[in-house]
């Protein structure tokens, strides 16, 4: 699976598209494991039908994001206890 | 406000091949013509968006080559001859094609020039790309920050950019490149000849007492063997940023 892993930059357009700011310098933190750090140092598996975002520490699933290639997007992040946003 | 563009949302563009340029037999450059380019800074990407005739897309990303001064979006991209994406944009584009695309995206994996402090490029194969507009943006800003790139390819065919690296090296701005042939040198070759490890970051890097900004790109690998490297060699990890592609760059 290694060869397989991406990053944070990798989710970046999809999570722009939806959040409508910049998102990889957002600061997280993991709900499994309590770890802090930016979206964009997160590790991506962008091979599924959508894209995974996981904890880089722990790797339990932060943010799922899938869309339907038109104009919808679904967004699950319970694995995120917060998300702190400097602009 | 009726009819403008949600604030801030990425929307997807039409953009014209302006002109292609060959890097390697694997890389090709292409600069667009964006009339709406809202500007970018150095390590920023796109995301380009092929739709086929019964509605299948395809989504890659790929970095921005060029300097935010340059005033032209120039992508580089390499050929993997699996791909879905990259063959059709190294083989089949001509100048004056419309590609699709939105960004630029990111702001984690960027470079603007104002953090202080020595920096330390180190790029794996087209993990060069976010790199070359860090040190274009660089030399376009010309305040001195020491800059070193470590740039590691299997073979000399395989370095992009390799005389535009030298001349930015010769400027004498702060800026050296260095370079590793991982798999075939050729005669009388002067760089490095082996895989970046934590040997060859101590001799080509910062100590860590600089509190040097370390930027890595390239496949997983690469990129985790070096992060990893450098976190051991005592740089803050907090110093250290990272961008991967695997197999889905393609």
């Amino acid at each position: 699976m290694q060869d397989m892993r991406l990053d944070g930059n990798a989710a970046a357009g999809d999570l722009e598209q939806i959040f409508a700011f910049e998102v990889t310098t957002a600061i997280g933190t993991c709900a499994n494991c309590g770890a802090v750090g930016a979206v964009g140092g997160t590790n991506v598996y962008a091979q599924a039908p959508g894209i995974v975002v996981r904890c880089p520490a722990c790797e339990g699933v932060l943010i799922r994001v899938a869309h339907d290639g038109d104009s919808r997007y679904w967004l699950e992040m319970t694995g995120v206890r917060s998300l702190e946003v400097r602009r | 406000m009726a009819g403008a563009a949600v604030l801030g949302r990425l929307t997807w563009q039409l953009c014209e091949v302006a002109e292609l340029v060959e890097e390697t037999p694997q890389v090709k450059t292409l600069v667009l013509g964006a009339p709406d380019w809202p500007g970018h800074r150095a390590g920023q990407h796109v995301d380009v968006r092929l739709t086929a005739e019964d509605g299948y897309q395809a989504q890659r990303s790929y970095s921005i080559a060029s300097a935010p001064e340059e005033g032209r979006l120039a992508l580089t991209v390499e050929r993997l001859a699996d791909g879905e994406v990259s063959p059709y944009l190294a083989d089949v584009l001509v100048v004056g094609d419309k590609l699709e695309l939105r960004g630029p995206i990111g702001g984690y994996f960027v470079w603007d020039g104002e953090e202080g402090g020595p920096v330390l490029l180190v790029g794996g194969g087209s993990g060069v790309v976010p790199l070359m507009a860090m040190a274009r943006h660089h030399a376009a800003l010309g305040n001195g920050t020491p800059m070193r790139l470590l740039y590691s390819a299997k073979r000399l065919d395989d370095v992009i950019y390799r005389k535009e690296l030298e001349e930015l090296a010769a400027r004498g701005d702060g800026f050296e490149a260095f370079f590793t042939l991982t798999r075939d040198q050729p005669e009388g070759w002067q760089g490095f000849g082996r895989r970046v490890d934590r040997a060859l970051l101590a001799k080509v890097g910062w100590p860590a007492a600089d509190d040097p900004h370390a930027f890595v790109c390239g496949p997983t690998g690469f990129v985790e063997a070096v992060a990893s490297a450098l976190v051991e060699s005592g740089l803050s990890p907090g110093r250290i940023k990272t961008e991967r592609f695997g197999p889905t760059g393609g």
